[in-house]
């Protein structure tokens, strides 16, 4: 099994997830795409751990995976409370620093 | 190597509806592909621990919170097509598609050489190798983890909360209100009559009638009337006789039109 067909598919998906966040308003779906560029990260760490004969990387996408988790709780705790004072998921409402 | 073929495909036409698709329920499960077939390629790429722990954590998970905060945001919480900033879209597909072709060449450059492969390193288990990097040259991390984690959920917990503006109705004063009401507006205190139950309908469209042959207003909930799928009484009347094949109008002649709640 060759090693660059994973990493490529990796750089395929974090792309994606990029331009999901670029391009998506729903800040779920925004937040979604985060988790996806996660992944794709977390593809290339077991990929190359696989490549370089240790377990290293997959202690690293672990911790990605245990982070990801931290990260996913506290972000939707806070889409929630905009939800409830503003009405609204859209990442375009959320501009009252602009005033 | 076939798994990969097979999968990598499903993985980035699922990866690219998660910007297509309209509703964020749909991203979701769209997302949960991406996340099973990512699970598969760890467990081909001899890494049964993640394996397990993308679908239980990932999938299982953060995926299943993600559908419960789109439940309570509301479904239809669908996109907005306006863009707040003009040629934001477009300038933002070139500069992916620019990163993308960026990296893809960038790494298809490198020659990694072939593959050493795990299985030196997960000589007795993939999950006690893992156990034995995680307890020694990682353990300080593996501590740090569990602050972040407890720090994640208490701030879950701050931002989440409610404070409680009025005070909790207790049943002595839901008691007392519906007292009041029937006092002051004839509102009656009682429960709501139940649906109609006839010989040959049983089901919540039906209304109930009164001792004089009408339909009950109360006993129909207000989301079938407003759309109308409300049956009506004579319609129940003709379907009894068309199904007993007895004219005799006994009881239809009893029975007004109720139709009109």
């Amino acid at each position: 099994m060759s090693v660059t067909p994973f990493i490529v598919l990796s750089a395929i998906l974090f792309t994606i997830g990029c331009v999901g966040v670029l391009t998506r308003r729903n800040a779920i779906v925004v937040f979604m795409c985060v988790e996806l560029m996660l992944n794709a990260s977390n593809l290339a760490l077991v990929t190359f751990s696989r490549a370089n004969g240790n377990l290293d990387g997959q202690v690293a996408a672990f911790f990605v995976m245990v982070v990801a988790a931290a990260e996913v709780v506290v972000g939707l705790a806070i889409i929630m409370t905009i939800f409830r004072t503003r009405r609204s998921a859209s990442v375009d409402d959320a501009s009252l620093l602009k005033y | 190597m076939v798994a990969f073929w097979i999968l990598a495909p499903i993985m980035v036409v699922a990866a690219l509806g998660l910007l297509f698709s309209r509703k964020a329920v749909h991203a979701a499960l769209l997302l949960a592909v991406v996340m099973i077939s990512l699970a598969i390629l760890y467990a081909v790429q001899d890494a049964p621990f993640l394996f397990a722990v993308q679908i239980i954590v990932y999938t299982g998970a953060i995926l299943m919170l993600f559908l419960f905060v789109l439940m309570l945001v509301g479904v239809d919480a669908s996109d907005s097509i306006i863009e707040t900033i003009r040629g934001q879209r477009i300038a933002s597909i070139l500069v992916g598609l620019g990163f993308g072709a960026l990296l893809v060449l960038g790494v298809a450059q490198v020659s990694f050489g072939s593959a050493v492969g795990l299985d030196a390193a997960n000589d007795g288990g993939n999950v006690p190798a893992l156990a034995q990097l995680l307890f020694t040259r990682y353990v300080f991390a593996f501590e740090v983890t569990s602050a972040l984690l407890i720090t994640a959920a208490l701030g879950a917990m701050v931002l989440a909360h409610r404070e409680r503006l009025s005070p909790k109705p207790t049943q002595a004063s839901l008691a007392a209100q519906r007292m009041r009401d029937f006092a002051e507006s004839g509102k009656h205190p009682g429960p709501l009559p139940p649906p109609g139950v006839f010989a040959r309908h049983n089901a919540v469209d039906t209304p109930a009638l009164l001792p004089d042959g009408t339909a009950a207003p109360g006993s129909i909930s207000r989301v079938l009337a407003a759309r109308g799928t409300v049956k009506s009484v004579p319609d129940i009347a003709d379907d009894v006789r068309s199904f007993t094949g007895d004219d005799s109008t006994t009881s239809s002649a009893a029975i007004t039109d109720g139709s009109d709640q």
